[in-house]
């Protein structure tokens, strides 16, 4: 199992019965693969659809996700208009979005849609989703492909969302962010703290009930 | 009032400078037979508004790669690289915008409203020069209302009398943009007669849509 999928399964674990559920592209798309089997969510996706599900078959007409991609549609599933769904998002009415990430920082912002200069695929919905849903889990790997911390005290990069996050799970540890400041929930087996601080760009405090990072489903 | 219209006469309806909303989400649910039309008559200095630039053969992309675009208004540009490195040099405006802040700037445009306060984008590049208020204790942006000349939509199908019908996820900006321009072309897979439509069923209302044009298959 690589990290991306070490980091979906973590995520899938605060995934609750009955949660409705707004994954980005990439990475988040992987978590629903790893819920527990008792555990039910109905997933949201912003082109317009309560109740994807995964493509069961051939493709059918207009049945794609957020990034394009055929999905299926579960019994019970509705299907709406762009106003309606930014309406569930900004509304409250999603209980949690996963997204990617670029930076986070102790404040709980986010960067995630763009680097200036070289990179600029726009937001799409991404901030719609910060500003709105209940619970917004950064899903990410710890560095960057160089190994640069892309947790920091201070995000350098355009922010899609100021304080919205509230959760990050990387492939090393989870941290909680809360008052300015991050909270080491879980380390990874085998991750030491010394390795965590030199991968990490900025302080975190250490929970008083610092556990390691469950690794079964 | 016949709104039914051959392909020979839809071409007419369009200007060089026009701004045109495109309904769709990543070319599902956007009008190719109009797209494809628009690229081969080579009407140009357009301002497109809609979710995405799609792909450079794909959606609203081949008006982007012909250069007949001079801006638009999208929420995301990352699935076309053209869209990008025009940007960058300068050669087409490109004005990123949230994608549910969109969706309501063109719902203002379409139902008589002023605006719109957002929580979107609060602390972000995207406040930057616009109005901030606090409501109950949240700060929101002021987004104003946006329209077109032309809104050319994409839909399963029609009765004669333009009432609609979308498809699954093609639906996204399609219903809202009916609202939000002058003319109102709707390209449909299928057309029936009047009175086909359950009531229930009608997806946008026939007296949003002015044109009604049937997908070619070789379109």
């Amino acid at each position: 199992m690589d990290a991306k999928e070490r980091i979906a399964r973590r995520v899938a674990q605060e995934l609750k019965e009955g949660y409705v559920v707004n994954l980005g592209i990439g990475l988040p798309t992987l978590v629903p693969r790893f819920l527990p089997k008792d555990v039910h969510i109905t997933l949201q996706s912003e082109n317009g659809f309560l109740g994807m599900g995964a493509l069961d078959g051939e493709p059918r007409p207009g049945e794609v996700n957020a990034g394009g991609q055929p999905c299926g549609l579960v019994p019970g599933a509705a299907v709406f208009d762009s106003v309606t769904s930014f309406a569930l998002i900004r509304g409250g009415h999603v209980d949690v979005t996963v997204l990617g990430g670029l930076q986070v920082d102790e404040d709980g912002n986010l960067a995630n849609w763009m680097v200036p200069g070289k990179m600029i695929p726009g937001m799409g919905g991404a901030m719609d989703l910060l500003a709105g849903a209940k619970k917004v889990i950064v899903a990410m790997e710890h560095c960057t492909k160089t190994g640069e911390p892309r947790l920091l005290e201070r995000c350098d990069l355009p922010l899609t969302a100021k304080g919205r996050v509230s959760l990050v799970v990387t492939e090393l540890a989870v941290f909680g962010i809360s008052h300015g400041e991050f909270v080491l929930r879980e380390l990874a087996p085998g991750v030491d703290l010394e390795t965590l601080r030199q991968k990490t760009g900025a302080r975190f405090l250490v929970s008083d009930s610092l556990s390691e990072m469950a690794a079964a489903l | 009032m016949n709104k039914l219209m051959d392909w020979d006469d839809v071409g007419p309806l369009f200007r060089d400078g026009m701004s045109i909303m495109v309904g769709g989400f990543f070319a599902v649910g956007t009008p190719g037979g109009i797209v494809s039309l628009l690229a081969r008559q080579g009407t140009c200095e357009l301002t497109l508004i809609g979710n995405d630039t799609a792909s450079p053969t794909t959606g609203v992309g081949p008006l982007i790669s012909s250069g007949q675009v001079s801006k638009v208004i999208v929420s995301h540009i990352g699935t076309n690289p053209v869209t990008g490195r025009k940007m960058m040099d300068g050669e087409m405006e490109v004005e990123l915008v949230p994608q549910g802040t969109l969706a309501e700037r063109i719902r203002c445009g379409g139902s008589g409203l002023g605006g719109v306060l957002t929580p979107t984008g609060v602390g972000t590049v995207v406040e930057e020069g616009k109005t901030k208020l606090a409501v109950g204790g949240r700060e929101y942006l002021l987004e104003l209302p946006l329209r077109a000349d032309v809104a050319i939509l994409k839909a399963r199908k029609a009765d004669r009398a333009g009432n609609l019908v979308y498809e699954r996820a093609a639906r996204n900006f399609n219903p809202v943009m009916a609202f939000a321009a002058d003319l109102v072309i709707a390209e449909v897979d299928e057309l029936v007669e009047t009175g086909c439509i359950d009531p229930d069923d009608v997806m946008t209302p026939a007296a949003l849509v002015d044109r009604i044009v049937v997908s070619r298959k070789e379109a």
